[in-house]
């Protein structure tokens, strides 16, 4: 519906009028898709600030592979939102430079997989060199893009890179799932005065979430390393990120009926890591199911059971469950790739492990 | 007076070329039969001939800006190249180079600074003709072979010493080392470990420029950057991204290739399917310069064409600097596989014994002005290793700051308060 409005109001630049409008079109709770969330962050942030400029494949005249930058070619001129050739070594190098010099750019990747062409420049040259020049030359850059498993894209398209960017001290690695998230860390990440790996998930993007008055006031923004209770319990903890912690939550509704009370930890960010509140949450419930798309070598849900393990080892009645995506690359076919990702009915019997078994 | 490739002149120096019996063969590898670039290394000419062939009937033409320089000089004898104090400041920043480079070598076998350290000796007239002619506002992105371009920008050379030491006093606070010198004040925008690396950077620091110009309206941002790399670079795909979007963007950015024959232990003609490097810069619609890199002047002539052509937002220069590193790759390369002859020849052209021979020759200074500079830069160098020397290594509690902007890192303020929390971090927001 705000998409809608949106074209109608297109010359006007805040978000203003848009929640005027939507108020007049319904007084029942507002919704919006994390695409337009992600939109109207881009925009709000452009607007605000002239340093910020998009840049990336298929950007502008395309407006974005997945629309993501809709309306913001013609809104803000070819000089702010660069169509660039298929180079991802050289525009985020670009993107790097520019930030060195005291721009603001925000790097689109038509899908993460792209970046590893580019990694390069967002390990050694963005994450370093504030540490390198002692702090003389920081980097307030965003490389985005859809992350993760999308479906039926095969192997070398299917993949989620927050531990392998989270792994990498200079960086952000921030991973949204609801609309709130997406628009909240991104204004944050544009803000941000670091480089950050803004990580979005193709399959959440057409999804609408409820969205708070406050969350659609320009101002809003959500702060980088804190992660958010999605659902409070008292029987076990489920850490998750992206698209599975709306996996976590169903479960978290399944087991309910089965009279377990879930606790869901929607992990935000991964570097830093909320280490806190996980380990209060985790010394409150004393079980802890950790869910990730991604491998589970050396992965997301590794590092939070090794910090329950140093911090609140005490505290735990059974041992950790880790949910991990299968230590394959992603099939192409259609049930193989299902078996490949965690589904709600696994994160649903490893909390019943957890929770009928004791140390 | 000299606009050597404006368009005009572009096509009289073409046609020059063109006409002329190739008394140059270096810039014609159909007429050529000796080796390339003075290097013993034959060239293969294996199609060269039918590969070369269509050059000719480009519209962006291929000149080597040092026959035109050279044509000049010979024409006015009496009009000098340069004046007095212009020539003074460039030999001291070559002597400043070497010194410092030789000093460097000596200091890293009393181990006194670790890791790689890569000496620019012999290939000074390219960062003193160019960076001397830049403003403190232009940039400078290099490569692991950074410590004389740093120098040339203007960083002092206690502060670089000490960055080699591994001291807190040094410009980097000890957290970057050899290949990676970085100073805002200087906007040296960093040395840069991995090939071809420092290219989008590089182009990215233009891009600001002109967005700066265009976007926030800033009608005085006339900022210039430099990419320096090497030979090996040219065949590193980063660098045909970027010679690509700066055509496309007209940014005002020079490439400016350190040609010095070898990287590491690959001779550039083993590596290169066509080693005229400049000649790539036509293919994508920017003036491709050869320069003799061994003589500054003509370095400094193409440079301030390729720079003020930049700096009136008509767009890239990609100049290729055919120089000679007079020492092994890095200070750890036993230098086995360049040819002692090869070295000899080019050790004869050294480029600070010419500009020296010119200055005197041609009366800009006496022996006694250049000996004095010699004797200055002497002491500039050993108080900068006394001050490496005598300056504390970094504190304990240096190991985790710097990772982020924020002091204390990880999205934290001063206050203990994350940032966002701070109601400053709206400001300048549109408010609803």
């Amino acid at each position: 519906m705000l998409g809608i409005v949106r074209q109608r109001v297109s010359s006007v630049p805040t978000l203003q009028r848009m929640l005027y409008a939507s108020k007049s079109f319904s007084s029942a709770a507002k919704e919006m898709t994390v695409r337009d969330a992600l939109n109207s962050a881009l925009d709000e942030e452009m607007s605000a600030d002239p340093k910020v400029f998009l840049m990336g494949e298929e950007v502008g005249d395309y407006q974005g592979a997945y629309k993501i930058t809709k309306g913001l070619l013609e809104k803000y001129g070819p000089q702010r939102v660069l169509d660039t050739p298929i180079t991802e070594a050289g525009f985020a190098g670009i993107g790097v430079g520019a930030a060195y010099y005291g721009l603001r750019p925000v790097v689109e990747f038509m899908t993460f997989n792209f970046s590893m062409q580019a990694i390069d420049h967002i390990i050694n040259s963005a994450a370093k060199s504030n540490y390198m020049s002692a702090g003389q030359i920081s980097v307030p850059i965003v490389f985005r893009g859809p992350n993760g498993a999308a479906a039926g894209v095969g192997a070398q398209h299917s993949q989620c890179y927050a531990a392998w960017y989270g792994s990498c001290p200079g960086l952000k690695v921030l991973t949204p799932y609801s609309s709130e998230d997406a628009r909240g860390l991104l204004k944050a990440a544009i803000r941000d005065p670091d480089p950050v790996v803004f990580l979005e998930n193709e399959l959440l993007y057409g999804e609408s979430f409820p969205v708070s008055a406050e969350a659609l006031n320009s101002d809003f923004c959500l702060p980088i390393g804190k992660a958010k209770i999605e659902r409070e319990g008292k029987d076990l903890t489920i850490t998750a990120y992206s698209k599975m912690v709306g996996h976590a939550l169903k479960a978290a509704e399944v087991l309910a009926k089965e009279g377990i009370s879930a606790e869901v930890i929607n992990l935000l960010s991964i570097r830093p890591l909320d280490r806190a509140a996980i380990n209060a949450s985790v010394r409150k419930t004393n079980r802890l199911v950790t869910v990730e798309e991604a491998f589970s070598q050396n992965g997301v849900g590794a590092e939070i059971c090794a910090s329950v393990v140093e911090e609140s080892f005490e505290y735990l009645d059974a041992p950790v469950e880790r949910i991990a995506g299968a230590d394959v690359p992603m099939p192409y076919a259609a049930n193989l790739e299902r078996m490949a990702v965690p589904q709600v009915d696994d994160i649903v019997r490893a909390a019943k492990r957890t929770c009928f078994r004791s140390v | 007076m000299a606009t050597a490739f404006t368009a005009t002149n572009f096509v009289q120096t073409l046609s020059a070329v063109n006409t002329r019996s190739h008394d140059k063969p270096l810039f014609d590898p159909l007429k050529t039969t000796s080796s390339f670039l003075g290097s013993t290394r034959k060239l293969r000419l294996t199609n060269s001939a039918k590969l070369n062939q269509p050059n000719l009937h480009r519209r962006s033409a291929v000149v080597a800006v040092s026959d035109v320089v050279k044509e000049k000089k010979l024409k006015s004898t009496s009009n000098l190249l340069i004046t007095k104090e212009e020539g003074l400041v460039i030999y001291e920043d070559m002597i400043l180079g070497r010194a410092f480079e030789d000093m460097c070598a000596q200091m890293y076998y009393r181990g006194k600074m670790f890791g790689f350290v890569h000496l620019y000796n012999g290939q000074e007239a390219v960062s003193t003709g160019f960076i001397k002619l830049l403003k403190k506002e232009d940039c400078v992105v290099s490569t692991y072979r950074d410590h004389v371009h740093a120098l040339s920008k203007g960083v002092p050379a206690r502060q670089v010493m000490s960055e080699l030491f591994g001291k807190t006093t040094g410009c980097c606070r000890g957290q970057g080392g050899s290949m990676h010198m970085f100073s805002k004040e200087h906007n040296l925008l960093g040395g840069f470990a991995f090939i071809g690396e420092g290219i989008p950077i590089a182009t990215g620091a233009a891009f600001t420029s002109k967005y700066r110009r265009e976007v926030l309206k800033e009608a005085d941002c006339d900022h210039v950057t430099l990419a320096f790399f090497g030979d090996g670079t040219c065949n590193n795909g980063q660098f045909f991204e970027c010679l690509n979007m700066a055509a496309l963007w007209k940014l005002p950015i020079v490439f400016v290739v350190e040609n010095n024959l070898w990287a590491i232990g690959m001779s550039h003609l083993r590596a290169t399917s066509d080693p005229q490097i400049y000649k790539k810069g036509p293919a994508f619609g920017m003036p491709g310069i050869h320069v003799d890199g061994m003589d500054v002047l003509k370095v400094r002539e193409v440079a301030k064409e390729a720079i003020e052509r930049a700096r009136r937002g008509e767009g890239p220069t990609l100049v290729e600097c055919e120089t000679y590193r007079f020492r092994g790759h890095s200070l750890a390369d036993p230098d086995e596989l360049r040819d002692p002859a090869e070295k000899a020849r080019y050790a004869a052209r050294d480029p600070i014994t010419a500009l020296k021979k010119y200055m005197i020759e041609s009366k800009l200074a006496s022996e006694t002005e250049l000996k004095a500079i010699e004797k200055k830069i002497e002491e500039v160098v050993e108080e900068a290793v006394e001050f490496g020397d005598e300056s504390p290594v970094p504190a304990r509690n240096q190991l985790l700051e710097n990772v982020f902007a924020d002091p204390k890192g990880f999205g934290i303020g001063p206050d203990g308060r994350y940032r966002c929390e701070d109601p400053k971090f709206t400001e300048g927001t549109a408010h609803v």
